[in-house]
């Protein structure tokens, strides 16, 4: 144990540097949505999150379950970063044969829980985990990253029903509240409102906090409740890249030459 | 002649914009996809009748069918996966079981999809379209026809669920081509062997026929660009003269085209059919063109199949 806040803050970047670099050799992927969460994948996968690396079929293991699952790259990078993967195997993100698909595919890469991107359907799976945790005797804990415009989507919220009404106490569900969806401003393409209350409503224990907090992310992920969490992460997409921060064109758009250049610039100059 | 690469998600676009203006009974719908469906091309001209729904793919088809039930003609569009797939009980129950008059338009179907891989990629479309009474189903050739599909289909009343292509691919009809819903094209004539095409794979069975004549045979080649219903009238025309079929198509070969091609020969005119397309497997990640060659979608398959496909002719 014992990476220091400013040591996660910079894997932080480290992971936004991968990013950068795996959509612009792909040419595609979803850049903004992984770098407002990279902060949170730092303090998971280096900090809250018990795991092994050697054994990523270990039974005890926490799962972490990526339900906005484009932001595959981050959680690659993640991965790699933590010694799942070897990290020159991020450059072959997306390319025929490779084991990192555009979108993460359970089995596939080692570390890879489920497979995702279809939006709306982590939470679910996430709470056959958690139950089976229960049915089980078993201490781990599962999380699930979700975006906040994936929480218009029905089923999470049937899911939402289903974890207060088994008491998951095992179950935290992480929104990235970075209020940006293909369409921009989420309040202007179906407003979500008070996240926080809609929550609450359905029985869950609910924190807001900074999402680029890392001691504010630690304690709240840390916390536990006697049913299930949710954490709503104020975020700003693109996080940490000037000219990607708030701007939805970097949803699902990789940069170009020009533009990875100076984006790798800022990034690592973070460093 | 030139050769015009375009998608036919902007000619679907395109088609709409002019809907705006025609047909003041049109209400384009969306769920958070409208850049990449191009529905925004309605939006732009048009926003009063354009309704965002999110990322609610149900619900839309559900505000569909009640917009059509009140004397709406409702165009509701995403990816062909989430289209199908995700609201497939939807769309049975809330659109095609009191035959509303919704058009289900989808974009990004297949392989060609590429980089985002299996997770995006529909294979299965047509199947789960094609079994539920009352569905028209339609896989246009190419951008002009997706642009005249768009045309026809705002003018029947009734449910139609049409597909359409991500990526920009060769033109193969007539940039004022007319769409007849129900009305197969025959691109080409031949005696030996007929090559049904739909989608993008009607310039594949262009090119196989092509490459078939330098070998001698020859080869008759039909876009099929209604699924359903399906144009007997044509295809038991033509395997009267030729007495064998390829069928090609982006998508599974379990449900598909090849699978109502051989279900009308079945009963009415025994005989072979070699199916082109995905070998009931998922795809994956990956250039969409080096995807074609990995998963049998390729002109040189195409080529195979008709050689097979006369083969199993004369064993009889
Ligand atoms: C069911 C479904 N509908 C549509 C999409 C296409 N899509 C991919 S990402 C995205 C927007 C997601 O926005 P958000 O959840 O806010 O993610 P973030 O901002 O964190 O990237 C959409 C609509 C999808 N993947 N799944
Ligand atoms: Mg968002």
């Amino acid at each position: 144990m014992g990476y220091s806040s400013e040591d996660l803050s910079r894997i932080a970047n480290r992971l936004r540097v991968h990013v950068i670099e795996m959509t612009s050799a792909a040419g595609s992927g979803h850049p903004g949505g992984s770098l407002s969460s990279a902060d949170l994948l730092a303090v998971l996968y280096f900090r809250v999150m018990r795991h092994d690396p050697k054994s990523p079929d270990w039974a005890d293991r926490d799962r972490f379950i990526l339900s906005k699952g484009h932001v595959a790259p981050l959680l690659y990078a993640a991965l790699a970063e933590s010694g799942y993967l070897p990290v020159e195997e991020l450059m072959t993100l997306r390319k025929m044969g490779s084991r990192l698909q555009g979108h993460p595919v359970r089995g596939k890469a080692p570390g890879v829980e489920m497979s995702t991107g279809s939006l709306g359907q982590g939470l679910s799976m996430s709470c056959g985990i958690a139950l089976a945790g229960k049915m089980d005797c078993k201490d781990y804990r599962v999380f699930c990253l979700l975006g906040d415009g994936e929480m218009q989507s029905g089923q999470n919220w049937e899911a939402a029903m289903f974890a207060s009404h088994y008491r998951l106490d095992n179950l935290t569900a992480i929104v990235d509240r970075n209020r940006l969806q293909i369409t921009g401003d989420t309040e202007r393409c179906m407003s979500l409102g008070a996240l926080d209350e809609k929550f609450r409503s359905f029985g869950w224990d609910v924190e807001t906090v900074n999402g680029h907090d890392i001691d504010a992310l630690t304690s709240a992920l840390e916390k536990r409740s006697d049913g299930p969490r949710a954490i709503i992460m104020n975020t700003i997409k693109g996080k940490c890249v000037s000219f990607m921060e708030n701007n939805a064109g970097f949803h699902g758009k990789a940069c170009n030459c020009e533009e990875t250049a100076r984006a790798l610039k800022e990034l690592k100059e973070g460093l | 002649m030139t050769v015009q690469k375009l998608a036919q998600r902007n000619y679907y676009g395109k088609a709409l914009a002019e809907l705006s203006r025609s047909r003041g009974d049109v209400v384009v719908m969306d769920a958070d996809l409208a850049s990449s469906t191009k529905t925004s091309e309605f939006e732009k001209v048009c926003p009063e009748r354009f309704v965002e729904v999110g990322i609610a793919e149900q619900n839309m088809i559900g505000v569909a069918s009640g917009l059509a039930a009140s004397g709406k003609t409702v165009f509701a569009s995403t990816f062909a996966v989430f289209a199908s797939g995700r609201c497939w009980e939807q769309i049975r129950l809330s659109v095609a079981y009191p035959r509303l008059n919704v058009k289900i338009v989808s974009t990004h179907c297949g392989i060609s999809v590429g980089e985002d891989g299996a997770s995006h990629q529909a294979l299965e479309d047509i199947s789960l379209m094609r079994s539920i009474p009352n569905m028209v189903v339609i896989s246009p050739s190419d951008a002009y026809e997706a642009f005249a599909a768009t045309k026809a289909i705002a003018e029947y009343d009734g449910p139609v669920y049409m597909r359409l292509g991500r990526s920009e691919f060769p033109t193969v009809m007539p940039m004022d081509t007319e769409f007849r819903i129900g009305r197969a094209t025959v691109m080409r004539e031949g005696g030996d062997v007929t090559l049904i095409g739909t989608g993008q794979l009607v310039m594949s069975c262009l090119e196989a026929a092509d490459a078939l004549a330098s070998e001698g045979i020859s080869a008759e080649v039909i876009n099929m660009s209604t699924i359903k219903p399906l144009d007997r009238e044509t295809l038991l025309e033509s395997l009267g003269r030729t007495g064998c079929a390829v069928t090609a198509e982006e998508h599974s070969v379990i449900g598909g085209l090849g699978s109502a091609v051989s279900e009308l020969l079945c009963e009415e005119m025994p005989s072979p059919v070699v199916k082109i397309g995905t070998k009931d497997t998922f795809g994956e990640s990956g250039n969409p063109e080096k995807l074609f060659v990995k998963y049998g979608l390729a002109v040189p398959d195409v080529i195979d199949a008709a050689k097979r496909s006369m083969a199993l002719k004369r064993k009889g």
